[in-house]
């Protein structure tokens, strides 16, 4: 088990390399940091200035020790568009963002369960049939759309919820649900498939010879042991939560969490900024992962974990 | 399980599997919606500069944001509206297609190709170069892939290019396990071991005998992929980071009309209509493909359709059930 976790942390060290050397690597050898961050106009000196406030005319290995130095103190510089440090930017905006993945995906987890084993009871049956259409819809309307057209018809037409911003839990409601819209299609989905794999288990017939209630059946035996491939699922959408929709969805509704200040700082073109919330954001992919192992543990104690 | 396989059918075979294929087809209402919503598309975009009422850059500033035809100040040389610089909605949703499908195809066939080259080496080869790319995929998967991709086309530029480049490295991972899991299954079968014994080389067993019989399961997820690629690239689009003007892209139109949410909703409604149907065709397709190459479903299909058909019959004639 200490083993385990041993080797899948230092498995975490490598992604989180990799992600640092991709970044630098692109930032530096592949694209013009200069370039980028100053405007067209600025003259050959500022130019050289720039590059030695950011040390970039030193040589490059130089610089790439430098840099993984910066990492191990969580030292990204400062960013060029709010000159402050970018980690503390990254550190205010963070809780904001693991707030609406979570509620999304937990949104989406709550009302999958109900619908997928609604669905499993009778496969083929009017309910399970229209489930399954329905999350394919789901699965098949971008996000950033449904997000917009919500806007449209609850905001500005019907007034009942905020367009966009944060302060009330109405405020929350919006990007809750645009949130866990794909994920709920993708978990109705194997909530329904792995149910209907345990319905079909002879220990479901046992179950119901010796007397136990429907609910106990559905909701205790079969759903435990259906639950190993729905938590694999749940971790996958909290990082693409995290990692992905977090962008869209808090571009659409001004959530500023990481999300929107990558864009933002994408636009001020803040490499900077933008290199600290991706190195940030790789740090909680691999957090979900090591987490998503200990839940399955728990939940499956024959699980060997080798 | 179809027809043919019940009665030996004298025509030449690949006429009835053909016939077969298309009477499957019919049967499943939903594969059928998307193959036919699919086909559609695929004329939209290939046939464009006929179907749009005008070029899709074609400003005219004297109609600026009208909106659709069966709306009061709507106007029958626009049917779903113009935008805020008087272009016609309807030409641009059409041109729309051919970059959302050129894009998907081709990051497909990109990354589809990369990652099963690199599946069958690491299935075929294991030992070292199996772990080597196990280890590189599993690092790379757990990448995130949005904000990398945002910082590559931040640094590089965005274009279609790009955004084609992007999309394909962050995307390969899938084919390149699925394919070294399948071959790992296939790897000690008596044909591959045959065909080593007759000394057939590594490629060629590779290329000539695995690969051939992986086909099926690796369609199904090139076209889940392709579905996924539609949504990435409008994604990237809407964000400002894919296809830039004056090229046309659904995200982009989306990304545009949000600006003018308020006063003209056909401006955001209509791009993201088109985005939807074309994934969700994708994915009937998909599904249906799983369905029938899949022999545990195909197993059950037939039980329920023996169940039906006996059903039927029982109706019938309720006294040869009960004797």
């Amino acid at each position: 088990m200490g083993r385990y976790f041993l080797k899948r942390l230092l498995q975490g060290v490598v992604v989180i390399f990799g992600v640092t050397v991709l970044v630098f690597v692109v930032t530096r050898l592949v694209g013009d940091p200069v370039k980028v961050m100053l405007p067209l106009e600025a003259t050959a000196e500022q130019r050289a200035e720039f590059e030695r406030q950011l040390g970039l005319d030193r040589p490059m290995a130089v610089q790439f020790v430098d840099f993984m130095g910066g990492l191990t103190r969580l030292d990204f510089g400062e960013s060029l568009w709010q000159r402050r440090p970018a980690m503390t930017i990254v550190l205010e905006k963070l809780p904001l963002t693991l707030q609406l993945a979570f509620l999304g995906v937990g949104l989406a987890l709550m009302l999958s369960i109900p619908l997928g084993i609604l669905a499993a009871l009778r496969p083929g049956g009017l309910a399970d049939r229209s489930t399954v259409f329905l999350s394919l819809i789901g699965l098949s309307v971008p996000q950033f759309w449904l997000g917009l057209l919500l806007i449209v018809i609850l905001a500005v037409q019907l007034h009942w919820l905020p367009t966009s911003g944060i302060g009330t839990p109405a405020h929350l409601l919006l990007p809750t649900v645009t949130m866990a819209l794909p994920a709920l299609a993708r978990l109705v989905m194997i909530v329904r498939s792995s149910m209907i794999d345990e319905l079909n288990q002879q220990y479901i017939k046992t179950c119901f010879a010796k007397g136990l209630s429907f609910r106990r059946v559905i909701g205790v035996h079969a759903l435990r042991n259906a639950a190993l491939p729905v938590v694999t699922l749940c971790g996958w959408e909290l990082i693409r939560a995290v990692a992905g929709y977090s962008v869209v969805v808090e571009t659409v509704f001004a959530w500023p969490g990481l999300g929107l200040t990558a864009i933002q700082a994408l636009e001020r073109d803040d490499l900077i900024l933008l290199q600290a919330i991706v190195f940030v954001v790789a740090i909680l992919v691999v957090a979900i992962n090591i987490l998503m192992d200990l839940v399955y543990k728990a939940i499956d104690p024959r699980l060997e974990l080798a | 399980m179809n027809t043919a396989d019940l009665h030996p059918d004298p025509r030449p075979r690949r006429f009835a599997s053909v016939q077969g294929l298309f009477g499957e087809l019919w049967r499943d209402k939903a594969g059928f919606l998307g193959v036919a919503l699919m086909g559609a598309l695929l004329f939209m975009a290939a046939a464009a500069p006929l179907l749009a009422p005008h070029p899709p850059t074609a400003q005219d500033l004297r109609a600026r944001l009208v909106p659709p035809a069966w709306e009061e100040e709507g106007s029958r040389k626009h049917l779903l509206g113009t935008d805020h610089l008087g272009r016609d909605v309807l030409s641009r949703v059409i041109y729309g297609a051919r970059v959302s499908l050129a894009v998907g195809a081709v990051v497909v066939l990109l990354a589809g190709s990369f990652g099963v080259v690199l599946g069958l080496l690491a299935g075929y080869r294991g030992g070292r170069t199996d772990s080597l790319i196990m280890r590189w995929i599993d690092t790379q998967v757990a990448f995130p892939g949005l904000l990398i991709a945002l910082i590559i086309l931040a640094v590089i530029g965005p274009s279609m290019l790009t955004v084609i480049l992007v999309l394909a490295f962050n995307g390969w991972m899938v084919y390149g396990r699925m394919t070294r899991g399948l071959v790992l299954s296939v790897r000690q079968t008596a044909y591959v071991e045959a065909a080593e014994m007759v000394g057939c080389s590594a490629t060629r067993v590779i290329f000539r005998h695995i690969l051939p019989n992986l086909t099926s399961p690796l369609l199904t997820l090139a076209i889940l992929e392709f579905a996924r690629i539609v949504l990435a690239e409008a994604a990237l689009s809407f964000l400002g980071m894919g296809i830039q003007p004056p090229a046309t892209s659904w995200g982009l139109d989306v990304a545009a009309g949000k600006n003018y949410m308020f006063r003209a909703w056909w401006l955001v409604t209509f791009p993201g209509i088109a985005i939807s149907i074309t994934v969700l065709a994708i994915n009937l397709v998909a599904s249906w493909l799983r369905l029938i190459s899949d022999p545990q479903e195909r197993e059950k299909q037939f039980a329920r359709q023996m169940r039906a058909l006996s059903a039927r019959r029982r109706r019938r004639r309720p006294e040869a059930v009960t004797p």
